[in-house]
């Protein structure tokens, strides 16, 4: 149940403004890829064309292909939430629907697509995901309260969850630490770990160490400058990245010399 | 030198010296009211000119000695607290007054028998003289009013919430600051001005022209109030809409949620209690006009339950009849009670919407318990 991307020469566009600049990558099934780079490089961007969310945006676009498992995503007749069903997104702010309860927000995916599921079905889907999100100890006993009563972790570690009720084949994740304390980061980070046996993982991250600890491939998007195109510098195993750069630029950047 | 390491407690602590003691302001307003009173004393006292008069010297006598004992800084904040105060004493001062007016005039009104369950058929200005010259009751009531407003605010509610509701979507979710959605925002801007009888010319304009001439119906007049009503539903709903954080439709579509099922599921959910309470201040905004009524629905004396047929009352056009027009022209007293009467059921028939829309916001609040 999990699916490779692979990426082929694409231009993201807000307008006429060009975010990103061609960019190939191959992303493994059942690994952790992790996104590095500067604020403003495009990797925010970047990601949310993998699952088809950056035309969400108004005047937002794509040039190139994106494959997933050789289906084109943006080829002609592609239903953008026929994609977005298969690659799922955990976001950077924690977004549980303030009007569902705990459980609810689980079966958010199912609910809201208007899918019958059978009460059954439902609180094992419910418990099973949340047991993936290493949040079913924390919250069993109080699945009908709402979900904004949790803390930044849980409510994080709950949006994993409601992700992966849906059982995509890929999961992407915007930063998905970035607005938790450490020992919330820890269980996150825990977590990525145990998803790669069964999905495919993006990360885009800010945290260096993170991204080292996580991720077995990591990609490194630079710019050159205000007003530039974000550019994917290097792209390999975590360790040459970290250890053994190619790249100046990327030595630099993970010797903490900028950025 | 072993004086200064003992430390010697005076009565004041060293860090509020030089205050004004906690006292002060009861003293100044007690000096205010008696000097207040010998003013007024000697030019003619009259209880409006003594609050006036006492307020200035009060604020007067705390800043002053306020600088004197305090300083400059001190003195400023208590001036500014004054105007603060003051102004939200005279703003209070008309709502106090029409509350109170309508209480004490539209009581005997209300209490009087069968005021809410009987309608003013077969009332003539013979009942009225008696009442007045043999100290009868004072007969006939609202129901009929009462039935109108209800039914055609009612109406009028139906119509302009979808509507207005929709065109809110339409401008926030699909919009997308287009020309069609600045072409609307535009004439829902100019809709919101436009004056209550010009509304009613409308409707009775078009009903005129669609059903016949002379078309005067509950219904006719529940489509002038909603052309009053969907511009501020419209600008209501939009603005809920819009502070409805767009994470949460981000995080439906990345569940693979359709646009439209977000919004119905997820966007109007969260929303609801910002919008119920818009609803609400916008039936109680338009539930107190006079004039588009009385050019669409025309005025009746008795119970008429059909809304699309025949001609209506409604609490307004009641009250404005029956002060205009009483129904013994020659004793208007039981008239005027009446209308007071009538005033006083609207006054409260707005004040339950306030409180609805409050209770509603409330019920469908998102809920951040634990």
């Amino acid at each position: 149940m999990s699916k490779r991307i692979d990426v082929k020469d694409l231009n993201v566009y807000y307008g006429d403004f060009l975010a990103v600049e061609d960019v190939s990558i191959n992303i493994e099934a059942k690994s952790v890829t992790a996104f590095i780079g500067p604020s403003g490089c495009g990797k925010s961007t970047f990601l949310r064309t993998l699952n088809r969310m950056h035309e969400v945006l108004p005047g937002a676009r794509v040039e190139g292909e994106v494959l997933l498992d050789g289906d084109n995503l943006y080829g002609p007749g592609v239903d953008p939430v026929t994609v977005r069903s298969q690659i799922g997104m955990v976001f950077q702010r924690p977004n549980p629907f303030p009007t569902m309860s705990i459980r609810d927000n689980v079966l958010a995916g199912v609910k809201l697509n208007n899918k019958k599921i059978s009460k059954g079905e439902a609180d094992a889907l419910v418990e099973s995901s949340l047991q993936g999100a290493n949040l079913w100890n924390e919250v069993k006993d109080r699945l009908e309260k709402p979900g904004s009563g949790l803390s930044g972790g849980q409510q994080q570690r709950l949006c994993i969850a409601r992700a992966i009720a849906v059982e995509p084949q890929v999961i992407l994740m915007d930063e998905p630490c970035s607005a938790l304390d450490p020992i919330s980061t820890l269980a996150i980070e825990d977590l990525i770990n145990e998803l790669k046996d069964q999905y495919t993982v993006v990360i885009v991250t800010h945290n260096m160490q993170q991204a080292a600890r996580v991720s077995d491939k990591t990609a490194f998007f630079n710019i050159a400058g205000t007003g530039k195109p974000g550019k994917l510098i290097e792209f390999g195993n975590t360790q040459n990245i970290f250890s053994n750069p190619t790249q100046k630029a990327t030595e630099d950047y993970v010797s903490g010399r900028f950025g | 030198m072993s004086s200064t390491l003992t430390p010697v407690r005076s009565k004041r602590s060293a860090l509020t010296k030089g205050q004004l003691p906690k006292f002060a302001p009861y003293v100044v307003l007690a000096a205010a009211l008696i000097v207040g009173a010998a003013i007024l004393g000697v030019i003619g006292f009259n209880a409006f000119g003594w609050g006036i008069v006492s307020a200035i010297l009060f604020t007067i006598g705390l800043v002053g000695w306020s600088a004197i004992a305090e300083g400059s800084r001190k003195a400023k904040d208590k001036l500014a607290t004054c105007l603060v105060v003051g102004s939200f004493l005279i703003a209070l001062l008309p709502l106090i007054s029409v509350i109170w007016t309508v209480l004490v005039n539209g009581i005997p009104g209300l209490i009087a028998p069968g005021f809410l369950t009987s309608s003013m058929n077969g009332v003539t200005g013979v009942y009225d003289n008696r009442a007045v010259e043999e100290g009868a009751p004072v007969i006939g009531g609202i129901y009929h009013a009462l039935i109108g407003t209800v039914q055609i605010t009612l109406v009028a509610t139906l119509i302009s919430v979808p509507v207005g509701l929709l065109t809110a979507i339409y401008l926030v979710e699909y919009g997308n600051d287009g020309r069609l959605a600045r072409a609307i925002t535009f004439f829902v801007d100019v809709m919101t001005g436009i004056p209550s009888i010009v509304a009613g010319l409308f409707a009775a304009a078009f009903f005129f022209a669609v059903v016949g001439p002379g078309t005067k119906t509950g219904a006719v007049a529940a489509v002038a109030l909603s052309v009053l009503m969907i511009p501020v539903v419209v600008r209501s709903s939009e603005e809920m809409l819009k502070i409805v954080p767009n994470e949460l439709r981000e995080a439906a579509y990345a569940l693979g949620v359709r646009k439209w099922r977000t919004i119905i599921k997820v966007v109007i959910p969260t929303a609801i209690s910002g919008i119920a309470s818009g609803v609400t201040l916008a039936i109680a905004r338009v539930i107190g006009e006079t004039a588009p009524i009385l050019v669409t629905a025309g005025f009746a004396t008795s119970i008429n339950n059909n809304v699309f047929g025949g001609w209506m009352a409604s609490l307004p056009t009641f009250i404005y009849t029956q002060i205009l027009n009483p129904t013994s022209p020659a004793n208007p007293d039981p008239s005027s009670q009446r209308a007071w009467g009538a005033a006083l059921v609207l006054i409260i028939l707005v004040m339950i919407l306030n409180l609805g829309a409050r209770l509603i916001a409330r019920v469908f609040a998102p809920k951040t318990g634990r």
